[in-house]
């Protein structure tokens, strides 16, 4: 009996070691049935925009493999600096929060309730370069344009 | 017996690709306007490069072939069916250069489905894409929806008969208007006007869903564009998920289900017979279909989803965007695999194989011919059950009332058949590659029938020799096959005809 409480007790442990760690969102999404209802910790880069929805608001978090919608409150998603995009990286969050498989209160959105979000990560602007080969290859097939358009073939005497 | 093509029936062929081209090169200025707005140099020169080869190539054809005479059936069908595999080639340009793809045939595999508007696609790290490039994808799919040839009946080909065997090509058969030039003019006057009604509405739903205005409009417009277009191209990966917004969800329904209304029908309605809406076989057909269905797979997903709203916007949504062949979704691609049970999986892929309306921007099988199959039964049972001597007309409505012939069950039966087999083919292949059967059926379908909804199997890693078939299947399916049998009988002629003017 002493051992049988003693293994249940480790389960148990082990558990709550497992609610509470990091999960990727590629696994989030493949073993949905397992993380729903449990607190876990996700961590990505909040991409697109923060939707501000009354006192709570929408996040995307992606990690890098798939984005994952965080539901949290106004005032933990407006300290985020920057959201990825063309032009940005987006700030890097640790959030610990509740998992859901589909949402009751969301439409059955696989979305994550935060309790808690950090930015790990603050992120920045991205500068996009030129390509002077590309420029080059523009200048060239304007000449060529210009070229097909004044050349008419010599036809074949019929 | 087959007459064998000359010299000039190819350098015709060639000719009006030529023109298709420099139409479509034409069409590039709009993501170049966009990048430039935008401060997206890069970008910008990206796309004059793919504008500039377009309508170099394009006057280089019509330069070397020069042609005076109007098209045939075989040559329009013939322009028609490569145009599409030229248009891919060259829609892939700019796609690859964005630096968002492993390689040329997964950007060719995105203009094809963007094209055809399916919706698959194989873009990485989409959430960071330039504005101008998604105005191009989500551009690709407007173009396609209504049609390439379209566009180029529409400002560059004067010949009517000419025009209207390239507009047939299209998998478009109805001649809304007597003129086949007008028709097409139509038909991009009410998607234009659709395009900025819905626009507005998504852009202030977005608005006041939390998106900043500039890009609420933009993603307005670029969802819109893929909902009408039955696309399903999305600006952000996450999909239509990535609103988090019922709003947006019921608005985007809407649009799927205008966009897979046939063109004919919006004319007679837009011309206040909205009576017409509820006579019409193919509404009857399609608005039945999708009512059987969705509660079908609604009692299939009880267990999945227990909640009543969360079964709605899970269930009846991705029926609506299977059916219509749009490919919107607000799970996950996985989820379909993993969480789905195999009836409510069949139902979708039954949604998807049957398709929207003819003559709109839907794909699959279509509900008119599967309208006239019903028709057919109902005739055979009462011929069985009428005494001999009398003679049974069905007739049916679709804008006007139809004798039911043969000839209508048959042509229908052999898209029905073609379709069958092309679904079947691709799962094979799925198969082949080691995919499991339901979801290798599930992406088959998705493909051939121009839908876009995945099961998780479309992806960058997948094997070249998968992305190809599907590409096929995007490409046969779009254009409903007649097409492609007619270029591959030319070449078939070509080798082995007998000489004579096939003009």
């Amino acid at each position: 009996m002493k051992n049988l409480s003693l293994i249940m007790f480790c389960f148990l442990l082990l558990g709550n070691c497992a609610a509470a760690a990091a999960v990727s969102s590629n696994d989030l999404i493949a073993k949905a049935h397992i993380y729903d209802g449990r607190t876990i910790e996700f961590t990505g880069e909040v991409v697109g925009d923060v939707m501000i929805r009354g006192d709570f608001a929408w996040l995307n978090i992606n990690d890098g493999a798939q984005a994952i919608g965080v539901w949290t409150n106004k005032q933990a998603a407006e300290k985020i600096s920057y959201v990825g995009d063309y032009t940005h990286i987006g700030d890097t969050v640790k959030v610990a929060g509740q998992f859901h498989r589909a949402c009751p209160q969301h439409g059955g959105d696989l979305d994550i309730h935060a309790t808690e979000i950090l930015i790990s990560k603050q992120g920045h602007k991205v500068k996009h370069t030129v390509n002077n080969y590309k420029f080059a290859m523009t200048v060239i097939l304007l000449l060529a344009i210009v070229a097909v358009s004044v050349w008419s073939p010599i036809k074949k005497p019929k | 017996m087959l007459l064998r093509p000359t010299n000039e029936d190819f350098k015709i062929i060639v000719h009006y690709i030529g023109r298709l081209i420099v139409g479509l090169g034409i069409i590039l200025v709009v993501p170049l306007i966009t990048a430039l707005v935008f401060n997206e140099w890069d970008r910008a020169l990206d796309f004059s490069i793919s504008m500039l080869l377009a309508i170099f190539f394009g006057l280089l054809l019509q330069k070397i072939f020069p042609a005076t005479r109007d098209l045939n059936w075989s040559q329009g069908l013939a322009v028609t069916s490569i145009s599409w595999l030229v248009a891919m080639l060259l829609g892939a340009v700019p796609l690859m250069l964005s630096g968002h793809y492993a390689s040329y045939l997964d950007a060719c595999f995105d203009a094809m489905s963007g094209f055809a508007t399916t919706g698959l696609t194989l873009i990485q790290n989409l959430d960071h894409v330039a504005h101008s490039v998604n105005m191009w994808r989500h551009l690709m799919m407007f173009l396609g929806g209504q049609g390439i040839v379209v566009i180029a009946l529409t400002f560059l080909v004067k010949g009517t008969a000419g025009a209207y065997r390239m507009y047939v090509g299209e998998a478009r058969e109805e001649r809304i208007l007597p003129n086949v030039i007008q028709t097409a003019r139509f038909i991009w006057l009410i998607s234009l006007v659709y395009l900025v009604i819905g626009t507005v509405i998504l852009g202030l739903i977005g608005f006041f869903e939390g998106l900043p205005l500039v890009r609420s409009f933009l993603h307005g417009s670029w969802v819109f564009m893929a909902a009408f277009d039955t696309g399903g191209f999305a600006p952000q990966s996450q999909n239509i998920l990535y609103y988090h917004s019922l709003p947006y969800e019921l608005a985007t329904m809407v649009f799927m289900i205008l966009g897979t209304l046939n063109f004919g029908l919006q004319y007679v309605v837009w011309h206040g017979n909205f009576r017409e809406l509820f006579k019409n076989i193919e509404t009857r057909t399609l608005f039945s279909s999708i009512t059987i269905i969705s509660l079908m797979t609604t009692l299939c997903l009880l267990s999945t989803y227990p909640y009543l709203m969360a079964n709605f916007r899970k269930g009846f949504y991705h029926i609506v965007s299977a059916h219509s062949g749009t490919g919107f979704m607000t799970i996950y691609a996985p989820q379909f695999a993993n969480e789905w049970n195999l009836p409510a999986l069949l139902m979708t892929i039954i949604a998807m194989g049957l398709g929207g309306s003819a003559c709109s921007t839907a794909g699959g099988i279509k509900a008119l011919r599967i309208g006239i199959f019903f028709k057919a039964l109902l005739q055979d049972i009462k011929i069985i059950m009428s005494p001999g001597s009398a003679i049974v007309v069905q007739k049916f409505h679709h804008i006007k009332d139809i004798i039911l012939e043969d000839r209508l069950v048959r042509s229908a039966l052999i898209i029905f058949i073609s379709y069958l087999a092309t679904y079947l083919a691709g799962a094979l292949v799925g198969v082949a590659y080691g995919y499991p059967l339901a979801e290798a059926s599930f992406e088959s379908v998705s493909a051939a029938a121009n839908v876009g909804l995945s099961a998780g199997l479309t992806s960058p890693t997948m094997p070249a020799g998968l992305k190809i078939t599907y590409i096929i299947e995007m490409w046969v399916g779009r254009l409903e096959f007649m097409s492609i049998f007619i270029l591959f009988g030319l070449v078939f002629a070509r080798l082995t005809g007998a000489r004579g003017k096939s003009h």
